[in-house]
């Protein structure tokens, strides 16, 4: 279990944070940029010490300032990738690798750092520079180099962002693979709620130095605590299956039954993501007019009113969230227990690899 | 359609200028010294000692301004501390001290007479007229172009390498030692070889402190000096040894570290 719990002034706001995640699981720290997710990590990592707080890791206290115990970051055993992945540019990928590694015998060191390469496919790249590999290349060695001490947490700066969108996927869907099978806790951070959800088994939306809710994805996105949280975790997520489709668009076939279109390219398991203004409510019966391709049946399981919008809960095998004005409302007779059709365009609906 | 071409002209006509003036000196060294004359003057051992002792001061003065101004300039860089634009200000002086004051500033603090003169007798270190005193005058106006080139070098490390390092379980030391050094190897070369080139020609502030005696402070720029009303050519043989010298240095550091060193150096 890693503990944090830390208080420090930064230059907009002052950052108040108390979170913890269990061994093996990943929380995911999601919020706008400047929101002070990284200064957690930094706090976690020993890079940073805060005005007042404690961080604990596996029953080992690093930092309680009250009792004056502050561990530097060498003795931490934190596993940290950097946003900018902060290779070593002097060395090559598996001098990166092993860059930790000064216990063993130098020739062990290299060959556990080529054990590590070669498992994220980058075997044959093990004597390039880091200049001479591509982002997502350097992504993995970033990542093989803070596993190769065996962490005792793993800290994840933005780990996806600096990729293109084509080789984020596949980095996605391997970072979740390393997440499954770390058996320490990990902190995830992240500006796109789309990855919190996909890479977290929970996520705490963080704005302006405090966590403004914290929960499972599915819990944050279908019940926002504040209007900051409905607009930040508003997408929501929709598992299945995509495969290719004959006129160009990328077809899903939804856990639960159902079936989308998309206009991005996807293939396996995915998370579709649509916005729920997005979403079109009709009766059952409305005749299919319009450039909508999405169209899922449903059953409205709640409605709330969130400042002048009023969001439905609904149901289609998987939870879904629409957003209307209040007199739709009215016009519809939306209510719980009620039909209705949930309708969307394909250019709507977003792809991101599933896990 | 006259205006950019008359401009052009104009660069074009700057850039001769410039470089006629920067160059002429030097070729007229090489024009008036003849190969043999050249080697003849080696032969003198006068010459060569001076040559000699030059190479070995400049070599221990450059060895002193990098060992402790690599750690300095590290600090410089990395750390924030109350007075520190008053600390690079400080060490920047030396650039803009004529070498006269420099000389004097020497004897005025290290001399007989001097702040720190009585104390340094006491422990029986002599530096007026003698080699040490050459390698202080030589440290002091050399070693603030090494430190402002290597300060300069560990500041575009990006912070998060070394904190990398750190989370990798590598202490500070072991850090500054495996990679702030290692990345900023092609700002701290350039820094050393500017260093060394003034360390080589220094002649104000040496002639001042240490004096001019052949073989214990009569450095090749001392001895052209000494050479230069009796015996002219003597002087320009020594001088265009001097510039072969300082050429060849400044191109093996170009070659050793490739472009990136004399855009640092260029700063």
């Amino acid at each position: 279990m890693l503990r944090v719990e830390a208080s420090t002034r930064l230059s907009d706001f002052t950052l108040e944070v108390a979170l913890e995640a269990p061994a093996g699981r990943c929380l995911a720290l999601a919020g706008p940029s400047g929101a002070g997710k990284s200064t957690v990590l930094r706090i976690v990592a020993g890079l940073l010490r805060p005005d007042r707080g404690r961080v604990s890791c596996g029953g080992e206290t690093w930092l309680d300032r009250e009792r004056g115990i502050d561990l530097a970051p060498e003795r931490r055993g934190c596993g940290y990738v950097f946003q900018d992945y902060a290779l070593f540019e002097h060395l090559t990928a598996w001098q990166n690798v092993a860059y930790g590694l000064r216990h063993l015998p130098r020739r062990e060191r290299r060959r556990e750092a080529e054990a590590l390469l070669e498992r994220f496919g980058l075997g044959d790249r093990a004597g390039a520079r880091p200049r001479t590999l591509s982002g997502g290349e350097r992504q993995r060695v970033a990542v093989a180099r803070a596993l190769a001490l065996r962490p005792r947490a793993l800290l994840l700066d933005e780990p996806l962002s600096a990729l293109d969108a084509r080789t984020r996927a596949s980095a996605g869907r391997e970072l979740a693979a390393v997440l499954r099978a770390a058996e320490v806790p990990a902190l995830l951070v992240t500006h796109d709620f789309a990855e919190a959800a996909a890479l977290g088994d929970r996520v705490a939306v963080i704005d302006a130095g405090r966590v403004v809710q914290h929960g499972a994805p599915e819990e944050l996105a279908a019940t926002p605590a504040s209007a900051f949280v409905a607009d930040f975790a508003g997408a929501v997520v929709l598992h299945g299956t995509a495969r290719a489709g004959s006129d160009g668009l990328t077809v899903v076939e939804l856990d639960g039954g159902g079936r989308l279109s998309s206009t991005d390219a996807a293939d396996g398991r995915v998370a579709a993501s649509v916005y729920p203004w997005e979403i079109v409510i009709e009766p059952l019966d409305a005749p299919r007019t319009g450039s909508a391709r999405n169209r899922l049946v449903a059953e409205i399981v709640s409605v709330t009113s969130v400042g002048g919008r009023v969001r439905l809960g609904l149901s289609a095998g998987q939870p879904l969230i629409a957003e209307v004005s209040e007199a739709a409302v009215g016009a519809l007779d939306l209510r719980p227990g009620a039909r209705v059709a949930a309708t969307w365009k394909a250019a709507a609906t977003r792809l991101v690899p599933g896990y | 359609m006259s205006g950019s071409r008359t401009f052009g002209a104009l660069l074009f006509a700057a850039l001769a200028c410039a470089l006629l003036f920067l160059t002429l000196p030097i070729v007229a060294i090489f024009a008036d010294t003849s190969p043999g004359r050249l080697l003849d003057s080696l032969g003198d051992p006068a010459a060569r000692d001076a040559l000699w002792l030059s190479l070995r001061t400049t070599v221990i003065a450059l060895a002193i301004i990098v060992v402790v101004g690599t750690p300095a300039a590290y600090m410089l860089a990395t750390r924030d501390f109350p007075g520190r634009s008053v600390v690079q200000t400080l060490i920047e002086l030396p650039l803009v001290l004529p070498p006269a004051a420099a000389g004097i500033g020497l004897l005025a603090a290290l001399g007989p007479n001097g702040l720190l003169g009585g104390w340094l007798e006491d422990a029986g270190i002599a530096l007026v007229l003698q080699t040490a005193g050459v390698v202080v005058a030589l440290v002091f106006v050399a070693s603030p172009f090494y430190l402002r080139q290597a300060e300069a070098a560990f500041a575009a490390v990006p912070p998060t390498v070394m904190q990398a390092s750190r989370t990798l379980g590598v202490g500070e030391a072991g850090t500054f030692l495996r990679v702030a050094i290692p990345s900023a190897r092609p700002g701290l070369i350039a820094g050393g070889a500017l260093a060394w080139g003034r360390a080589l020609g220094e002649f104000g502030a040496t002639l001042m402190f240490a004096g001019s005696f052949r073989g214990v402070t009569q450095t090749v720029p001392l001895a052209i000096y000494d050479r230069f009303a009796t015996d002219f050519p003597g002087a320009l043989a020594l001088s265009a040894v001097l510039v072969c010298v300082s050429f060849a240095l400044l191109l093996s550091v170009k070659l050793l570290t490739g472009r990136g060193a004399l855009g640092v150096a260029a700063r």
